[in-house]
């Protein structure tokens, strides 16, 4: 399955255009990286491509057709702050198995404790939440993950952790990922090729 | 002679579990850290290490459940509770990371005026704005007017402007491109260089080492290791702790390997070194007790096996 | 909430938390009663006895007697379970309203939004009082005009309350991930929504009883509302000044002051309940 972006423009109702013709195909098993100043679209590029927003212009594809937007969405996009993609009125394993249930192998690849399952997200470390947004993310339908600045806010050691275990499944399941990151060192590290976006 | 020393500083939070139960968590043990003038400290370290709630015990914000032990003292005399709230925004201040800590109902040359304590607040805020490289319409504008950078830029002036001779910065740069970032950064270091002492919290260990005089990493509410930047070289040898070399050793530029686990939960600390359970070093002896910190080599570490 | 944290290291017998829940109990327990006494008082104690008219406070008539000798502890307490149930009753409706109007508003769309929010603004722009009179008249007032007037008049401050929270949790990035996980929206809105907005509604619900109270007073006092066989706080009131020049002190003093004090009840009873549920405060 390949994720295709075709001359993607966006803007908010009659402003600017935050960006324009956009283009940007992602095979399985690949991992793109976009890097590019603050303030370019490089978020709103992301939930484009997750569903999460309706392109004013272009289309996003799969396969060459356009995605149902019923059910579970094929290709999933982790945010910045774990803290804001979790319900804080749940206990943890709620928000875990809200869209899959994850077997124990791959709660210990993502080094998740079962002690956590059973608490607030507020008695977890952002670093913790995190590994729980990434493994919700990553159901047996998501052919493409979408890591908009995902470890941006967190220690190196749970930075490696994480992207360890994200690479471990992308091998297994051919599973493609579009790396959006600041950091240089990172995306140098991560991926195939890099596109900028201006 | 230190600006700020913070001694044994302890930090525990009572908290309800379930029902009317409250049950003690140690966010901080033995903490001890010194911020001398000219000199920036960067402070690193995972979240949930207690890098933040060092900044807010410095300024007194911590919140009503907090039990705090240990001592601070401010150019050689007890810092109070009572001296904390007379001090901070005066001689110690904050740069807050986001746009949200400016008032949104004020104009921001305003809000910048209103820190000056000496001399003609009118004229300070042209200084400072023009050394930033605001210009002068700046002054008029509305915080959400202002780009981030801008708005980090009147942020940093509104400390800049207040005369104080401690910075505290808690994570300043997350989610910066390069540029922003890089000048971001040179502005601390301008600070430091005009004779005040800065703290940089983060936990980008990157930034940290591109314009700070000493790191001191955290773990699990303790300083592990503090060291001069010197030591973050090649593949970590000159490193103190085993934490600090693994923290290293992670970053993308260096081997991109994570040693395995995590930090303990502050509601169940294991009861010898707090590093034990993941190192390479462990013996039994590290589980008997807490290590002192102790002097090695131009720096400090919290480890007896270190060498 | 900045206090000195050093001072705060002894732990006191009860915790924050107990004592708000213990004082919780004690005023639902004291409304509680209040409304039993309403309820089980001897209806003898208020027909009308001549031989003992204005008699002052004394412990045969606690707070005394009017001036066709009926026990004014007895009327109060019956006064205050009426206006109880009054209260429950109209802050039940309008919170019942207000939870719908502030869902619709905020999920159905731009013109059932643009819609509520300007019937929220009418009705916020003309005292409620005013409108509370004009349906309880128009309604022919009594028992059944006034519940109904204060149903249709206290919803829109707590309805504004809801539409905002809906639309904040609408837009937070859990809720925007649940979509993409394929949760159809009648999921979105029990699981995620309702329980986000719940405590308000509830907190708002308790804020409004007291509100709610002392309009119907305030109504019954003009002579709008309760028919004047009825033993309101408002009529008692009402008929009581005539008395004040009189010396009879005794006769809005008791009823006023218990009044009050049912109002703070629950007042207190909301503010405490807030602290307990909001969870950045929920630790102090």
């Amino acid at each position: 399955m390949q994720l295709e972006a075709r001359d993607i423009g966006f803007r908010y109702g009659n402003g600017a255009w935050l960006f324009r013709g956009v283009n940007l195909t992602v095979k399985p098993g690949e991992i793109v990286g976009i890097v590019g100043p603050s303030g370019q679209g490089k978020t709103t590029f992301a939930r484009i491509l997750a569903g999460f927003e309706e392109p004013i212009e272009g289309t996003v594809t799969l396969d060459g057709f356009s995605v149902q937007n019923k059910g579970y969405y094929p290709v999933q996009l982790v945010f910045q702050h774990p803290e804001k993609a979790i319900n804080p009125r749940w206990k943890m394993h709620k928000s875990l198995h809200e869209g899959w249930k994850p077997d124990q192998a791959l709660l210990d690849t993502f080094g998740i404790e079962r002690e956590w399952l059973t608490r607030w997200p507020g008695e977890l470390s952002g670093g913790e939440l995190q590994r729980f947004c990434v493994l919700r993310a990553l159901g047996p339908e998501t052919r493409f993950l979408i890591a908009d600045e995902m470890t941006t806010m967190l220690d190196a050691i749970t930075q490696a952790q994480i992207w360890h275990a994200v690479l471990e499944i992308s091998r297994k399941r051919n599973m493609g990922i579009v790396v959006i990151s600041h950091e240089a060192k990172l995306i140098e590290r991560l991926c195939d090729r890099v596109i900028e976006l201006v | 002679m230190p600006i700020l020393e913070v001694k044994n500083l302890s930090v525990a939070f009572t908290q309800y579990t379930t029902g009317f139960k409250q049950k003690s968590h140690q966010v901080i043990s033995d903490l001890n850290v010194t911020l001398e003038a000219g000199k920036i400290l960067a402070v690193v370290g995972a979240s949930g290490s207690g890098k933040s709630l060092l900044a807010h015990a410095i300024l007194g914000v911590l919140p009503t459940n907090a039990k705090v032990s240990g001592s601070m003292t401010y150019v050689g005399e007890e810092l109070t509770h009572a001296r904390k709230i007379a001090l901070r925004g005066k001689e110690i201040a904050l740069v807050p990371q986001s746009v949200n800590y400016l008032d949104p109902l004020m104009k921001v040359g305003k809000q910048v005026r209103t820190s000056v304590r000496t001399g003609d607040p009118k004229e300070a805020q042209k200084n400072v704005f023009e050394r930033y490289h605001l210009k002068p319409e700046v002054e008029g504008m509305y915080p959400f007017e202002l780009s981030g950078g801008m708005a980090r830029r009147t942020l940093l002036s509104t400390a800049i402007v207040s005369g104080a001779k401690v910075i505290i910065a808690d994570e300043p740069t997350p989610g910066l491109d390069p540029t922003v970032m890089k000048e971001a950064l040179g502005n601390f270091r301008e600070l430091a260089d005009s004779g005040c002492a800065v703290m940089l919290i983060t936990h980008d260990i990157d930034s940290a080492l591109s314009i700070a005089d000493e790191i001191a990493v955290f773990y699990a509410g303790t300083t592990v290791e503090i060291a001069p930047v010197t030591d973050f070289t090649g593949k970590g040898e000159a490193l103190r702790h085993p934490y600090s070399k693994a923290l290293w050793r992670a970053l993308p530029q260096n081997d991109f390997i994570p040693i395995k686990g995590s930090q303990p939960h502050s509601s169940a600390l294991p009861p010898g070194c707090l590093f034990e359970p993941r190192c390479p070093w462990a013996t039994s002896d590290c589980r008997k007790g807490r290590p002192e910190m102790r002097e090695l080599r131009d720096g400090t570490v919290r480890c007896i096996h270190a060498t | 909430m900045l206090s000195t944290p050093e001072e705060k290291n002894k732990q006191p017998l009860l915790n924050q938390r107990r004592r708000m829940l213990l004082t919780i109990v004690i005023a639902l327990l004291f409304l509680l009663s209040v409304v039993l006494g309403g309820l089980f008082l001897d209806e003898g104690r208020i027909a009308t006895n001549l031989n003992e008219r204005n008699v002052p406070p004394s412990f045969d008539h606690l707070f005394g007697t009017d001036w066709l000798g009926r026990d004014m502890f007895t009327r109060t307490i019956m006064g205050l379970s009426l206006s109880i149930g009054v209260g429950l009753l109209g802050a039940t409706g309008s919170a019942l309203i207000a939870l719908v109007l502030g869902m619709t508003a905020a999920s159905m769309g731009r013109v059932a939004d643009r819609v509520i929010s300007w019937i929220i603004d009418l009705f916020l722009s003309v005292p409620h009082l005013v409108t509370l009179i004009l349906i309880a008249f128009t309604l022919g007032g009594g028992f059944k005009g006034i519940v109904i007037g204060l149903m249709l008049t206290h919803w829109p401050s707590l309805a504004r309350v809801v539409r905002a929270e809906v639309l904040q949790v609408r837009s937070a990035e859990y809720v925007q991930m649940s979509k993409q996980m394929g949760k159809p929206r009648w999921w979105i809105a029990l699981h995620h929504i309702l329980p986000h907005i719940s405590p308000q509604i509830l907190i708002g619900f308790m804020l409004l009883f007291p509100h709610v109270i002392l309009h119907e007073a305030a109504v019954t006092f003009l002579g709008l509302g309760l028919s004047p066989h009825e033993p309101a706080i408002g009529i008692i009131l009402s008929e009581s000044m005539k008395y004040l020049s009189s010396g009879m002190w005794w006769l809005a003093f008791f009823p006023g002051l218990c009044l009050l004090i049912v109002v703070r009840t629950f007042d207190q009873i909301g503010e405490y309940l807030r602290t307990l549920i909001d969870p950045t405060r929920a630790h102090e």
